[in-house]
């Protein structure tokens, strides 16, 4: 028997980004917070101080700062003819824990989408005709548009301290910046990163083919700034264990670095950290969230009453604990029916090796950054004509190496023997002078209608409650688009001077154990009626009013963008719309 | 109560609170970030002697493995006096050998190549079973030799034959076998020294990885220029004294 607790204004599950920001942003309206993460407490000097930070071993090849599969893990499959099974180790993707959540082991990419991305539907049947979209791909429009999310894209950026070159101000087009960008209205809080000579010569190489290279936007920072909280971060000192690690120099964006000194001061403010939420409790209606059940660190449940309910955690155990606590009606592939767990989305990743002669290209590889490198952006979204080359989608092309971390990116070229003599010769004559950057083509992925989430009948967590099952591969759409942009990043190391180019353009099946990004999105998707969506644009729950669901679970589809500078953007534009309308007359804020 | 008493009280409470119930647990924040010293967790550095996990024969099988996998040439030392083994060795006796941290209910079975390792033996299990499994073979097939007592010609083949599929271990695969030490092996070669590998940094010089140094501002301008900064491991540096 659950012990009850007192009643709080709003409970929040969650204490990463979106956890962070909506903590603030309600107890600065004056509410009486609580937060509930189920990992630790997480901070710079305890967890990741410079003594011992910049360690592969422990951090990027052992995970020590994720979720661990012990905790929760997943179910996997590629198809319905399959039974899934669980990811007892992770590999296609990290998922976040503890205070800060991914925000403290992330890249620290900050992409905008375009202004096309939220119209995706309408867009492509205006231009291409709606023949042009596969009938089984379930891609919509969002409901909201760029211009709706400019100034929230500029809040978190300004959050951050985003390090970046414009590229449309306020309509100008401005040089060195992203030509394609959406218009933005002021200019990055901070400079442009400095450059590695990999990916300046990158961008010399792309010049010279006729594109636009411009900086990759950067939440590691180019210089130290103070954001509007008052928190300062520091400058980046391009150290090379950057994702996949917490930073030392507390120059990587993240909740402890951007928001969590302030809110942790804040009275009204509570976090309870190895809290596992179990369920969302609803009333006997079950269109209201009462608060939510959870159980501490030793096993002892506890109800949190609140009035208000933020979830706050990673897409896919947003949309797992929609399903456990009976929150809309689950998604059936063979009727289409259901909102909850359709929409399921990844990224299209894939890359090219360069080597090059190792007596005249030597990179330093080491000298890196996580959100470093050089893009061009002339095949993402609906940049370029689609119509000859038959697939919907795009991504950007970058040369983002971030490490020269020798476990992870020692490669050798194909024909070198895996062992003896030669492999180490081959790592000797390589290391300085190849480019390896896992996720140089950047592409989108879209909502299909056999892609989707739901619960696992077999496997369960340590509570007995089942695992949320992923049935996820890959379109023809997805792997033609990957072969294309692929072959356009190769000519780019072509043209630096690389003396062997070896394209990996991805490949089916869906393959659990590569990794290809965490950016996993959908299954509780936001739209402008019930009947297309589990949220409103406010990320607010058609079903149940009082329960707000963050996150990129809520995008109808996945562009060819790094994702979190979307999600600080929805985070900030659900908030907003939260404190200026919800708090003074709760209900729904959209009658549809 | 004045202000700045009021601060520093809630400042000094802000931490661990235990709920009523002596056996409930949870870390209660309030007030301001918790700070308690010492709080921090270092590796623990390994020190070579003895096994952990191995016994003194399958000390012996990894040793040869790893001189094989690494073999000693004009680059480096072997794996052996890398102490790639000894890495093996502290790392299936640590939380990596008994898969802690995975997901291991069942029920197992078997899935496709894209649904992952489904087997519910540990690396230590896997190690011990697998270097068993070798020696039998290499007795049956070189007239009673173990691995180790095989010449590097006879070791390369039989690694050789593991690698290809070949070479069948009983009870066991030697294919996925051969991938696991062939992994361990790289990794304790390229990890940092504290692990137990990659003796004096050896690797980290071949190949001019300078290792944990952490600011790198002086050289991100400094294009195609070779930074000849001798490497740093956690807690070892050429320079500083013992």
């Amino acid at each position: 028997m659950a012990r009850k607790l007192p009643r709080k204004d709003a409970v929040i599950i969650g204490l990463g980004w979106t956890g962070s920001i909506l903590a603030h942003e309600l107890c600065a309206a004056g509410l009486d917070v609580v937060a509930l993460e189920r990992g630790p407490w997480r901070d710079t000097a305890t967890d990741f101080p410079i003594s011992y930070a910049q360690d592969e071993l422990r951090y990027r090849l052992q995970h020590e700062l994720f979720l661990r599969p012990a905790q929760m893990s997943v179910t996997f499959r590629n198809n319905a003819s399959q039974t899934a099974l669980p990811v007892r180790n992770w590999g296609a993707f990290m998922l976040g824990n503890g205070a800060g959540g991914a925000g403290v082991h992330w890249n620290a990419e900050t992409w905008r989408f375009l202004p096309s991305d939220f119209v995706m539907r309408s867009h492509y049947t205006q231009r291409y005709g709606a023949d042009f979209l596969p009938p089984d791909m379930t891609i919509q429009d969002w409901g909201v548009t760029y211009d709706d999310l400019e100034p929230f894209y500029d809040e978190f950026e300004y959050l951050c301290g985003t390090s970046g070159q414009a590229g449309n101000l306020n309509g100008a087009i401005q040089p060195g910046g992203n030509p394609f960008e959406g218009a933005r209205s002021r200019p990055y809080p901070t400079p442009a990163m400095k450059q590695g000579y990999g990916h300046a010569l990158y961008a010399k190489a792309a010049q010279e083919l006729g594109y636009k290279p411009f900086p990759q936007p950067s939440g590691n920072l180019s210089r130290s700034y103070t954001n509007p909280l008052g928190v300062t971060l520091g400058q980046c000192t391009y150290c090379g264990f950057c994702e996949w690690f917490g930073c030392a120099n507390y120059s990587k964006a993240s909740p402890q670095t951007t928001i969590l000194p302030v809110l942790l001061r804040m009275p009204n403010f509570e976090a309870r950290t190895e809290c596992e939420v179990l369920r969302i409790d609803l009333d006997g209606s079950r269109t209201r969230a009462t608060g939510v059940t959870y159980v501490d660190s030793s096993g002892v449940e506890f109800e949190q009453p609140a009035d208000l309910v933020i979830l706050c955690a990673f897409a896919l155990f947003n949309v797992q604990l929609l399903l456990l606590s009976g929150v809309g009606t689950p998604y059936d592939p063979n009727t289409g029916s259901g909102q909850i767990g359709r929409n399921f989305t990844h990224q299209t990743v894939s890359t090219a090796l360069g080597f090059f002669d190792k007596a005249k290209f030597n990179f330093n590889p080491f000298v890196s950054a996580g959100a470093i490198g050089m893009c061009v952006d002339e095949f993402n979204g609906d940049n370029f004509d689609h119509a000859p080359v038959g697939f919907v989608g795009g991504g950007y092309l970058g040369q983002v190496q971030t490490n020269g971390r020798p476990i992870e990116t020692t490669a050798v070229p194909p024909g070198t023997p895996a062992w003896g003599s030669k492999w180490k010769q081959a790592l000797r004559d390589n290391y300085l002078s190849t480019i390896n950057a896992g996720s140089a083509v950047h592409g989108s992925f879209q909502s299909y209608r056999d892609v989707y989430l739901d619960l696992d009948p077999t496997y369960k967590d340590r509570f007995g409650r089942p695992l949320v099952r992923l049935t996820i591969d890959f379109h023809d759409n997805e792997l033609k688009m990957s072969a294309f942009l692929t072959d356009k990043y190769a000519e780019i190391l072509e043209r630096m001077g690389a003396k062997q180019v070896v394209k990996k353009p991805r490949k089916g099946p869906y393959d659990v154990t590569q990794y290809q990004t965490s950016h996993l999105c959908g299954g509780a998707i936001m739209g402008t009626n019930p009947g297309n969506s589990a949220l409103n644009v406010y990320l607010q729950s058609w079903d149940v009013p009082n329960l707000f669901v963050q996150g990129a679970s809520a995008f109808p589809q996945n562009a060819g963008y790094n994702p979190t500078g979307t999600v600080g953007a929805l985070a900030y534009w659900s908030a907003a719309a939260i404190r200026s309308r919800y708090l003074k007359n709760p209900g729904p804020l959209v009658h549809a | 109560m004045s202000q700045l008493n009021r601060r520093r009280l809630l400042c000094s409470s802000a931490l661990l609170l235990l709920l009523c119930n002596a056996a409930a647990r949870a870390s209660i924040i309030k007030g301001g970030l918790p700070w308690k010293p010492g709080s921090a967790d270092p590796p623990t550095p390994v020190t070579p002697g003895g096994w952990h996990y191995f016994t003194a024969q399958e000390g012996a099988t990894v040793e040869a493995f790893v001189d094989r996998l690494i073999p000693a040439d004009e680059l480096t030392a072997g794996g052996r006096d890398l102490g790639c083994a000894v890495f093996i060795d502290r790392q299936l006796a640590a939380p990596y050998g008994r898969s802690e941290g995975f997901y291991m209910s069942g029920p197992f079975q078997k899935g496709t190549k894209q649904q992952g390792p489904q087997s519910p033996d540990t690396p230590a299990q896997r190690y011990r079973k697998a270097l068993a499994a070798l020696d039998e073979a290499c007795r049956g097939k070189f007239g009673g030799k173990t691995f180790a007592q095989l010449p590097n010609q006879q070791k390369d083949e039989v690694i050789a034959g593991l690698e290809n599929g070949s070479l069948q271990l009983t009870g066991t695969d030697g294919e996925e076998f051969f991938k696991l030490i062939l992994k361990d092996t790289q990794n304790g070669f390229l990890a940092d020294p504290i692990y137990g590998g990659n003796k004096d940094m050896a690797a980290w010089k071949m190949i001019g990885f300078p290792g944990a140094r952490y600011d790198y501002r002086d050289w991100i301008d400094r294009h195609n220029q070779r930074i000849a900064l001798s490497p740093v491991g956690i807690n070892a540096h050429p320079d500083w004294s013992q």
